[in-house]
C-alpha cells in the first residue's frame, strides 16, 4: 500500500527494512526527523537509538557499532558533516560499513536551513584527511530516499566502506507517497567484526599501519576495492535523452525541476534531455558520454557553486560543450527559470 | 645515602620480592607481539613507564576474573595506540579522545560483553573530554581506564590538562601557568558530580603498596562488568620517565610527591551496579512499526479512482503559524492519494515557521510529478492578508485565489487570477474552533473547483482525526465551506476584485 511519507522519515523506514538497528546522531535542521523516527521507531524492533553529545561522537559510536559488526547509520546537515569527517576518514580507514545521510542546507559556516548542493565536494570527493572515497547515492524522491538508503546499506557491507546518502533540505522534508515491502534484510557474514566472544578474539578493528609499505599496501587494496566499485556500481536515470540536443544535467532536486524543463521543452519542440546521476561516486561518467552523444551542449544545474560541474566536465573531457547556472542560498530555480536560460540558447543558436 | 634514597632502595627490594607474582606474564598477553614489526619480544614502552605496569594490571585482572573471552579493548591514541599489540582480547583502536564513543557503540551492540575503554591525559581529558564526560552521564557499561602521567607522551613533552602548575613542557616553556592554561583537571572530581558512575577511583603507581590498590581498583571495575555493568572509572597516576627526564625510580617518587598532592587519592563514588532507570516500548513487528499494511485483494478499494479534469493540479497554502495551512496542504495530499493521483507536499520550514508564517506546496497530477516545487500555483489558499498580498501574483492567469476574509484588503491590486473571498475564520468561529478555517476553506475549495470528491476528504479525516468533537467541528466547518460557496458566492464572474461575500 502506498503510504504517503516524509523523506526524513523515509529513511528511517528504509534502514529499518536493510537490517539496520542503530543509529546514532545529534540534532540539525533539516534532517532532525531523521533522529526524531529513529528515537521513536528503532526501539520498537528491538533497534538501538541514542542522542550524542555532538556528531563528533555520534559518528565514534558509529565506528563503535560497525566494528561489533551491526548495521548502523546516522543523519545529520553540513555543519554535523564537517564535524563528523574526522570519524568518516577513520572508518574507511578501518574498512567498516555504516550509512551517513546528509540533509544539505545552505553554507558555508552557519549559512541557513534551506536547501543546497553545496557539500558535493565534502562528501564525494572526501573531505576527511587520506586517501579514500565515500560511496555516495543522491535520492530525488521520498520513495528513493528510502529504497537507496536500503541501497547505500548493501554497498556500505559489499565494499566495507562509509555509504553516504545524499540529499538536500527539500527531499528531505518533502511528503510524498511510499511504497515499502518487508523483506528479509540480507546482512552477509562479518567475520572481520570485533563482538567480545572467542570466536572474535582474535580481530583487530584498525585504520594504522605504521611501516610504510604496510600503509601502502592497505592502501593499495583500497584501490583496487574502488576501482571495482567504480565498474560495477554507477547509477543513473534517463529521461528523453535519446535524440536530446540539450542534455541537462542534474541530481536530487535540481532533477526534479529539470524533468519538468524537459517535458515543458519538448511541448514546444524542443529536444531536450535528462540525465540524472543516481550515485555520484562512482560517478556515471560513461552513461553520460553515452547519454551525451547526440548532444550539441550538456546544461549541468546544481545548488551549489560548480561542484558535480567538475566530474561532468572530467566525464565529457570536451567532446560537447558544458554549461552551468547555478542557484545557491537556499534558492531552488523554477521550471520556468531553466526553461528560459536553455530556451533562448537554443533559438539563439538555431 | 640520603633518607629519601634509602626508602627508594627499600622499594626496589620490595619490588624485587614480589618478583615472581608482578612479572609472571599473563596469557592474556600475546606469547609473542606479532602485531609489531620488530622487537616482538618486547613492549614499545620506556623502561619505567606506567603504561606497562598498567596494562599487566588488566591482563591480570582480565584473566582472573575468566573475561578474555569477552573483552574488546578500545586502545586509544597516545602512548597506549598499540595496546592491541600485546592484549589477546578483541580489539579495535580508534580516533583521539573518541574511545568513550566507540565504547559506547561497541557495548551497546554487545550487551554483556566487556569494554575497556583505555586513555591517556590529553586524550580523555583535553580533546575527549566531552566524550568522557556524556559517557559518564549515561552510566554507559564500560570501564574506563585512565592513566594520567601529566603530559603528551607520544608527542614528545606537550602540555596535558593534567600538567601540574609550574610544570615544564615543550608548550609550557615556563611551567605551567593559571592566568595562561588554567589549572590541572581533576577529572574523578568532576565526573564524581555526576549521578550515573558506579564507580570512581584514582589510584597512583607511586610504590608497592599503591600498585597493589590499583590492581584492586581496576579488578573492581571489571568486576562491575562482569556482574551486568555500569560506568567504572579509574584513574592511575602515572610515571613517564622519558619525558620527565627521571629514572624510573625517581619517577615513582615525583608520581607520589608531586601528583598525588595534586590529585588526591580516594574512592569518589562506589554504588551497587544495577540498571538505571528506563522503560521503553514493547517490542513490534517490522510491518507493524513501520505501517506497512500486506498487500491484499482490497487494497484497490483504498484507492477511488475518480475521474479528474485536470491533468496537474498545483495548490499553494499560505497563512500564520496556528491557522493549519500545513494541515490543510497535507489532507489535500492525502486525498489525492486515495483518489489515485500522484502527489507531492512540500512545506516551508524551519524558522520561517517560528516568525510565525507557514506555507506549502501541493502537487496533485496523473503522471509522475517533475518539480515539486510550484512557481506558479493552480490554486493559492490564502489564509492571511500577507500571504494574500506576496503570493497572488504567482498565481497562473486562469487560476483560483480563496482569500480568508470577507473582503479583499485595500489597495490591492489583484492579479488575472479570480478570487473569492471566505470569512472562514468568522465561520469556524461560529462553529466553536477558529482553528477549523482550514476545513472551511477545503469545503471551499472542494466545492469552488471539484478537485477532489467530498467524500474522500470526509474519509481522510474521519481517519485522521482521532478525537470524536474535533471530527464533528472538522466536518461541520467543511460542510460549512461547501455551503458558503454554494450559495453565497456568485459563480459566473471572471474576477471579483471586491470579494464576493454576498
Ligand atoms: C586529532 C588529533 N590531534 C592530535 C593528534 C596527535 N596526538 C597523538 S597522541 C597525542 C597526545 C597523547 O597524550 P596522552 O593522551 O596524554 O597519552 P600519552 O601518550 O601520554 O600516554 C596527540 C596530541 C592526533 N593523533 N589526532
Ligand atoms: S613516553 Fe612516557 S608514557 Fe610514553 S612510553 Fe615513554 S614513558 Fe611511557
Amino acid at each position: 500500500m502506498r503510504q504517503l511519507c516524509k523523506g526524513n522519515v523515509a529513511v528511517i523506514k528504509g534502514a529499518i527494512l536493510a537490517g539496520c538497528r542503530a543509529y546514532y546522531g545529534y540534532p540539525i535542521t533539516p534532517a532532525s526527523e531523521i533522529a526524531e523516527s529513529a528515537a521513536l521507531l528503532l526501539p520498537q524492533v528491538g533497534g538501538t537509538f541514542l542522542q550524542a553529545e555532538s556528531e563528533v561522537a555520534a559518528i565514534n559510536m558509529v565506528y563503535g557499532a560497525s566494528a561489533a559488526g551491526v548495521r548502523v547509520m546516522s543523519g545529520s546537515s553540513g555543519p554535523g558533516l564537517s564535524l563528523m569527517q574526522e570519524g568518516i576518514s577513520y572508518l574507511a580507514g578501518a574498512e567498516l560499513p555504516c550509512v551517513i545521510v546528509d540533509v544539505m542546507r545552505g553554507g558555508p559556516g552557519l549559512g541557513n536551513i534551506a536547501p543546497e548542493q553545496g557539500d558535493y565536494f565534502a562528501m564525494v570527493k572526501g573531505g576527511g584527511h587520506g586517501n579514500y572515497r565515500n560511496i555516495v547515492v543522491a535520492p530525488a524522491s521520498v520513495q528513493e530516499l528510502a529504497e537507496l538508503t536500503m541501497l547505500a546499506f548493501e554497498l556500505a557491507d559489499k565494499y566495507r566502506n562509509p555509504a553516504v546518502v545524499l540529499c538536500d533540505g527539500f527531499v528531505g522534508q518533502m511528503v510524498e507517497p511510499v511504497d515499502l515491502e518487508e523483506r528479509e534484510a540480507v546482512v552477509p557474514e562479518k567475520p572481520w567484526a570485533v563482538e567480545g566472544t572467542a570466536a572474535t578474539r582474535k580481530n583487530l578493528v584498525t585504520s594504522i599501519y605504521l611501516e610504510s609499505d604496510e600503509l601502502e599496501g592497505h592502501q593499495r587494496q583500497m584501490e583496487a576495492k574502488y576501482a571495482l566499485a567504480a565498474r560495477e556500481e554507477p547509477r543513473h536515470e534517463l529521461y528523453q535523452a535519446e535524440d536530446a540536443e540539450v542534455l541537462l544535467v542534474g541530481y536530487g532536486i535540481v532533477s526534479r525541476v529539470l524533468r519538468s524543463a524537459v517535458e515543458k521543452a519538448r511541448q514546444e519542440g524542443l529536444r531536450a534531455g535528462l540525465f540524472r546521476p543516481i550515485t555520484l561516486w562512482p560517478f556515471p561518467g560513461r552513461a553520460l558520454v553515452a547519454a551525451a552523444a547526440r548532444a550539441k551542449r550538456v546544461l549541468v544545474v546544481e545548488l551549489s557553486n560548480g561542484q558535480m560541474l567538475e566530474d561532468v566536465r572530467l566525464a565529457l573531457d570536451g567532446r560537447v560543450p558544458v554549461e552551468f547556472y547555478s542557484r545557491v542560498g537556499g534558492n531552488v530555480p523554477t521550471t520556468e527559470e531553466v526553461h528560459t536560460r536553455f530556451a533562448s540558447r537554443v533559438q539563439a543558436a538555431a | 645515602m640520603s633518607e629519601e634514597s634509602m626508602v627508594a632502595v627499600a622499594e626496589i627490594g620490595a619490588a624485587q620480592d614480589d618478583f615472581e607474582l608482578l612479572h609472571a606474564k599473563s596469557p592474556v598477553f600475546y606469547p609473542v607481539y606479532e602485531r609489531k614489526s620488530q622487537l616482538k619480544q618486547q613492549t614499545h614502552y620506556c623502561p619505567g613507564c606506567g603504561h606497562g605496569i598498567v596494562h599487566k594490571l588488566v591482563a591480570e585482572a582480565i584473566e582472573d576474573l575468566s573475561l578474555q573471552d569477552r573483552t574488546i579493548l578500545v586502545s586509544p591514541v597516545g602512548c597506549a595506540v598499540f595496546a592491541y599489540y600485546y592484549f589477546d582480547v578483541g580489539n579495535v583502536q580508534v580516533a583521539h579522545g573518541r574511545a568513550p564513543a566507540a565504547a559506547t557503540g561497541l557495548a551497546r551492540a554487545c550487551p554483556g560483553r566487556v569494554v575497556i575503554s583505555y586513555q591517556g591525559d590529553g586524550d580523555l581529558a583535553a580533546i575527549g573530554t566531552a566524550e568522557i564526560v556524556h559517557a559518564a552521564n549515561r552510566g554507559e557499561k564500560i570501564c574506563v581506564i585512565f592513566v594520567n602521567n601529566a603530559i603528551y607522551g607520544m608527542t614528545g613533552g606537550q602540555m596535558a590538562p593534567t600538567t601540574l602548575v609550574g610544570q615544564k613542557s615543550t608548550t609550557s616553556p615556563w611551567g605551567r601557568r593559571p592566568a595562561n592554561e588554567g589549572y590541572p583537571i581533576r577529572m574523578c572530581e568532576l565526573l564524581a558530580t555526576l549521578e550515573a558512575p558506579a564507580y570512581i577511583e584514582r589510584v597512583a603507581l607511586c610504590d608497592n603498596k599503591n600498585i597493589m590498590k590499583a590492581r584492586r581498583a581496576i579488578r573492581k571495575a571489571l568486576e562491575i562488568q562482569r556482574d551486568g555493568g555500569g560506568f567504572a572509572f579509574v584513574e592511575v597516576l602515572s610515571p613517564c620517565p622519558t619525558i620527565w627526564g627521571l629514572d624510573a625510580v625517581a619517577a615513582r617518587n615525583w608520581v607520589a610527591e608531586k601528583m598525588v598532592p595534586a590529585f588526591p587519592l580516594n574512592v569518589f563514588r562506589d554504588r551497587k551496579p544495577g540498571p538505571l532507570p528506563g522503560g521503553g516500548p514493547e517490542p513490534r513487528s517490522v510491518a507493524e512499526v513501520l505501517e506497512i499494511e500486506a498487500r491484499t485483494a482490497d487494497d484497490s478499494s483504498k484507492i477511488q479512482h475518480a475521474s479528474h479534469s485536470f491533468q496537474t493540479l498545483t495548490v499553494k497554502v499560505a497563512g500564520s503559524g496556528g491557522q493549519g495551512a500545513l494541515l490543510l496542504g497535507q489532507l489535500l495530499t492525502e486525498m489525492g492519494l486515495r483518489e489515485g493521483l500522484e502527489v507531492s507536499w512540500l512545506p516551508s520550514y524551519g524558522p520561517e515557521m517560528r516568525s510565525g508564517s507557514a506555507h506549502c506546496h501541493v502537487c496533485l497530477s496523473k503522471e509522475r510529478i517533475g518539480s515539486p516545487l510550484i512557481s506558479h500555483p493552480d490554486v493559492l489558499i490564502a489564509m492571511n492578508e500577507i500571504s494574500l498580498r506576496k503570493f497572488s501574483p504567482q498565481v497562473a492567469p486562469h487560476g483560483l485565489i480563496l482569500y480568508n476574509h470577507e473582503q479583499l484588503p485595500e489597495h490591492f491590486a489583484p492579479p488575472e487570477a479570480r478570487i473569492v473571498c471566505i470569512p472562514a475564520s468568522e465561520i469556524a468561529d461560529k462553529l466553536g474552533s477558529t482553528k477549523a478555517a482550514n476545513m472551511v476553506l477545503l469545503g471551499a475549495l472542494l466545492e469552488e473547483t471539484g478537485c477532489l470528491g467530498a467524500d474522500t476528504a470526509l474519509r481522510v479525516l474521519d481517519e485522521k482525526v482521532k478525537k470524536i468533537e474535533l471530527r464533528n467541528t472538522n466536518r461541520e466547518a467543511l460542510e460549512a465551506g461547501r455551503q458558503f460557496v454554494d450559495k453565497e458566492v456568485w459563480t459566473g464572474a471572471e474576477t471579483q476584485p471586491d470579494g464576493f461575500a454576498g
